[in-house]
């Protein structure tokens, strides 16, 4: 029954993707201390992983604003596994009786937030913007809904109290000058009646920059007319140090693959810096960027619906206009880095 | 094998707002299929069309219009329907959903055999909070995969899947059974046939409320673990700047000077 | 508007636009700029039942008539004619069998065609018999079991693509229009060859072949009905088949008029949309009014044309006869009049709805990068084949006579 779980502390769930601490972590620091400070409660986070690996993102974790780092390492958790993590944390949660646990809602995140608020029998905001609690103590979440039309307000009445909170919606915590307990959690696996087991891995050939945590995305849609377009979106992308998306439109006509789509079917991304190229923006592409800090539309069409959501709206030929862009980045570039232009 | 398929019933176009309430209005739109579970009815039918004697039941929770999304997956060559529906599962969060298909699964095996399979969509196209199928595994206490792109070999005791990581691609081991939740890339859905459609209209679906199911309504519908307070128009995102000149390089400086002003170069 | 649809006929309407819109059109340019068959779209085709929902469930149909086929052709027709035209030859490959077929025919070649399992066409043209068919050059000789066919066929469209074809030949030179039958002829058979394949103005993801028989021998099972006949069953076959063809127009006119309507809503001139000028808004105004009124008479034809020969159908169907035969005991009537008048109104209006819309549409409507020109090179042909429209006033004036010559009769009778 609501109320009768009673716990204390803030969770923050780190990630270890592939060996790899996600930074995300300290997005949810960011957004844990807020919970934390409201509810006078301690902020601690936990990180789960292979052995070494998990201990080595303790490390890097602790500085970050958690007052205490829970590390629960060993080789059956040394890939991500719905069931192995999902036990794990689920023995670990029973133990120290968290208020309030914050995943990143990314595939790992997601998928162990749901199977362990099942397990302990917490309530689950999925892939909200922002986390907060109200009157009675309860967290409170806002999550988009209706492809980004409608922001849903949703209260977690029961304990723990869980929520995913999509990439970039925080900004990452900062070295806060004091260093968080490291706790070791010991597990055994033998008890877990695991049934399932992760064969292997394949990285994504190209070394393309993940989507839904960059910083800078270059998209582009229908408007480039042929699959070839996407060179010139990469070249851009390239020079902008920014990851490469697309339109459900350029992904179903073959152009790009479906790991580059932005929109309600694809990634929501949530970038500094996004830059539409031929997209018309139709309501479930917006759905999946609008909330990017800042928006440049390019688009000979200066009525399509994505130019009049941009901060800035370039109308015009994006085959003239990309290459310009290109070359102005360059010359920028080259003025400020040639020996040439300092000596004047 | 026995494949049991969850869908949802969803808005088919984009949901008109209440201004004044900020409430969605639902009374007069158009209903559909959810377009996510669109891609795990499709794969249904394929692990039927691959594996010999495989059958697939459909399952959905939600009013009673929700029989026309199971008959939809009927006519698209799904064998069996299954509507979970019963007043007091109004307005169920994604974990109680979870927990009455989980009933529904396992009545669904009573009914029509041990369940090898479920698969669902990755999320639905209105909440989509991507957590039901998920949460599902978790009540069945099944293993279970999400993001699933691709389901390389599957017989009635394991299955090989591919999960899609922000990284790349996990290949993994189930024990059947199992729930699978699948994404878009997985398949390209088929269109109902005449033949499929016409039957569908006439088939049998079985309606399951709480007595059926035996259902704990400590937990669902109205206390479900979590529950919306409210929901509000997003705040509007102000036109910006028509970007000044006569060429396209003068855009483009403009364009530029604005990236270094944001620290972007 | 409502146009009183069962709901198995709604269903074929529903199913017939998922398709065209969601996998047509994605690839017809493609397949208009490559001339090549849209085998992948057949295929849905064959999925969905589409190519049988005009004949009897007995044969695997969907036991519906031409108006059923008049949905199928329209709704597939508005977004690409060319990839449409398959469901039509075919049609036009199993009207014949199903009306002058022996019951045994029926159930030799109905079931594959409705399935979509083989593909139909009809050939008839000849280099030198287009119009006037009873100059065919092409020649079936009884020699035994078989016949043995020897000549050449022109304009068959979907030629090659089609595993069966109603083949027209003359086994009697000396009788003329009276000497040609009907055959059906599988494709592999040896000695029929495919000649040259045509490049074309419009329906471009349709083939069109040259068929080409040297000795070719087919068994004498293939003859449909009897000898002499031949011509007989093309022009009845027509009856059936030329409101598909006016279906066909309607469809190109109304996908024509929708982009139109898109583009000019959204186009600006002089700081509005082209929309909301009045000369725009009489094209439009004139467009949809001939397309409502083509649509009308279309339905209303097949409707009552169905109504008229399905209860043959069933009738021949249920004794195991021949189906003419059994039209010729309950003394039905044929539609050569109503029938052309569909295909000529419709093709007409086409014709006229796609060069306005051209027009609408300004320089970028001339231009390959938007659909409406090539509806507008689609819509030409519709005037041409399965009898040009010049033919079909010269029958329907020919009708009208006949109809009051023997009123005047009849008068006078009385």
């Amino acid at each position: 029954m609501p109320g009768d779980y009673n716990g204390n502390g803030i969770w923050c769930i780190a990630e270890i993707r592939h060996g790899a601490l996600v930074p995300t972590i300290y997005e949810l620091l960011t957004a844990g201390r807020g919970l934390a400070t409201a509810l006078g409660q301690p902020l601690c986070a936990v990180v789960i992983g292979g052995p070494g690996k998990a201990s080595q993102a303790a490390t890097a974790v602790a500085p970050r604003g958690a007052d205490k780092v829970y590390v629960v390492e060993h080789a059956a958790l040394d890939a991500f596994l719905d069931e192995a993590y999902g036990a794990a944390l689920k023995g670990l949660i029973e133990k120290e009786r968290p208020a309030k646990v914050l995943f990143s809602a990314s595939a790992a995140g997601r998928s162990l937030a749901a199977r362990v608020s099942v397990l302990c029998g917490g309530g689950l905001a999925s892939d909200v913007t922002e986390v907060s609690v109200n009157g009675d103590k309860h967290l409170q979440a806002l999550r988009p809904v209706y492809a980004g039309n409608l922001i849903s307000q949703v209260s977690v009445r029961r304990g723990p109290e869980m929520a995913t909170v999509r990439p970039m919606a925080y900004s990452r915590s900062e070295a806060a000058g004091k260093t968080g307990e490291v706790v070791p959690h010991a597990v055994d696996p033998s008890a877990w009646n695991l049934r399932s087991k992760v064969l292997g891995f394949t990285p994504e050939e190209s070394k393309e920059i993940d989507l839904s945590s960059a910083e800078r995305i270059v998209s582009g849609g229908r408007g480039l007319g042929n699959p070839k377009g996407f060179e010139l979106i990469r070249e851009l992308a390239h020079s902008l140090g920014a990851a490469v998306g697309a339109s459900r439109a350029a992904v179903d006509s073959g152009w790009i693959p479906y790991r580059h789509q932005v929109g309600l079917t694809g990634r929501t991304v949530r970038p500094r810096l996004y830059v539409a190229c031929g997209i018309s923006g139709q309501i479930q592409h917006l759905a999946g960027m609008s909330s990017s800090d800042f928006i440049v539309a390019i688009n000979s069409d200066p009525e399509a619906p994505l130019m009049k959501i941009a901060n800035l709206a370039v109308e015009g030929d994006l085959y003239q206009i990309i290459p310009a862009v290109i070359a102005e980045i360059q010359k920028q570039r080259g003025e400020a880095g040639t020996p040439a232009a300092a000596a004047h | 094998m026995h494949i049991v398929v969850c869908v949802k019933q969803t808005p088919a176009g984009s949901v008109p707002v209440d201004a004044a309430t900020g409430r969605p209005k639902l009374d007069a739109i158009q209903w559909g299929i959810n377009p996510f579970d669109e891609y795990a009815v499709e794969e249904a039918l394929r692990i039927k069309e691959r594996v010999a004697g495989s059958h697939v039941s459909v399952v959905s929770v939600g009013p009673a219009r929700a029989e026309e999304a199971i008959r939809a997956a009927l006519s698209l060559g799904c064998d069996d329907g299954f509507l979970v529906s019963d007043a007091a599962f109004d307005g169920s969060d994604p974990n109680a959903t979870g927990y009455l298909l989980s009933l529904a699964v396992k009545k669904t095996a009573e009914v029509k055999g041990p369940v090898h399979l479920v698969l669902c969509g990755k999320q639905t196209s209105d909440v989509g909070a991507g957590q039901v199928g998920l949460a599902l595994g978790a009540w069945l206490d099944w293993p279970a995969a999400a993001f699933v792109r691709k389901i390389p070999t599957i017989d009635e005791t394991k299955a090989v899947v591919d999960r899609m990581m922000e990284d790349g691609v996990d290949a993994i081991e189930l024990q059947l059974p199992a729930v699978v939740s699948v994404v878009k890339e997985i398949n390209e859905p088929r269109l109902p046939s005449l033949k499929g459609k016409m039957a569908a209209k006439k088939a049998p679906v079985a309606k399951w409320g709480i007595a059926e199911l035996s259902a704990d309504a400590s937990g669902v519908g109205a206390n479900s673990p979590t529950t919306e307070l409210k929901t509000s128009a997003p705040p509007p995102r102000g036109a910006g700047i028509k970007v000044p000149g006569a060429t396209p390089q003068e855009k483009a400086a403009f364009l530029v000077q604005k990236f270094k002003e944001l620290k972007v170069i | 508007m409502d146009y009183g649809l069962t709901e198995q006929q709604q269903e074929i309407v529903n199913i017939a636009r998922q398709i065209a819109q969601k996998k047509m059109r994605p690839v017809r340019e493609h397949y208009d700029k490559t001339e090549e068959f849209p085998w992948p779209i057949i295929e849905e085709f064959k999925r969905a039942d589409l190519l049988g929902a005009y004949l009897p469930e007995a044969y695997g149909g969907l036991d519906g008539g031409v108006f059923e086929l008049v949905l199928v052709g329209e709704e597939l027709s508005r977004v690409c004619a060319g990839i449409g035209l398959s469901v039509a030859t075919s049609a036009l490959c199993a009207i014949p069998i199903l009306y002058y077929g022996t019951p045994e025919q029926r159930k030799r070649w109905l079931p594959d065609l409705a399935s979509g399992k083989k593909l139909g066409a009809f050939t008839i043209t000849e280099p030198g018999a287009g119009s006037d068919a009873t100059s065919t050059k092409a020649t079936a000789k009884l020699d035994g079991d078989h016949y043995v066919l020897n000549g050449v066929k022109n304009f068959c469209s979907t030629g090659k693509a089609a595993e069966l074809y109603v083949v027209f030949a003359s086994t009697n030179p000396g009788r003329g229009a009276r000497g040609i039958s009907a055959f059906v002829v599988e494709k592999g058979t040896p000695g029929f060859s495919f000649g040259k394949k045509e490049e074309k103005m419009g329906i471009r993801a349709s083939w069109t072949y040259e068929l080409v028989f040297e000795n070719c021998r087919i068994p004498k099972d293939n003859l449909l009905y009897k000898e002499g006949y031949g011509l007989f069953v093309a022009q009845s076959t027509f009856d059936s088949s030329r409101p598909g063809i006016g279906a066909q127009a309607i469809g190109i006119a109304q996908g024509a008029l929708d982009e139109t309507m898109s583009y000019v809503r959204q186009r600006k001139q002089f700081g509005v949309p082209v929309a909301s000028f009045q000369a725009i808004q009489h094209m439009l105004a004139d467009a949809a009014t001939s397309i409502e009124a083509g649509r009308s008479l279309l339905y209303a034809t097949t409707r009552a044309m169905d109504k008229d020969n399905k209860p043959a159908i069933d009738k021949a169907i249920a004794e195991n006869k021949i189906v003419y035969d059994v039209m010729k005991e309950l003394d039905t009537r044929r539609w050569t009049k109503e029938s052309g008048m569909c295909k000529v109104f419709c093709s007409d209006a086409a014709m006229k709805v796609t060069v306005d819309c051209v027009q609408m549409c300004g320089g970028i409507g001339y231009m390959r990068d938007f659909p409406v020109e090539k509806y507008m090179r689609d819509a030409k042909i519709t005037q041409i084949y399965e009898g040009t429209n010049q033919i079909q006033r010269n029958e329907i004036g020919m009708m009208l006579i006949k109809e009051a010559a023997s009123h005047a009769k009849e008068l006078a009778a009385a």
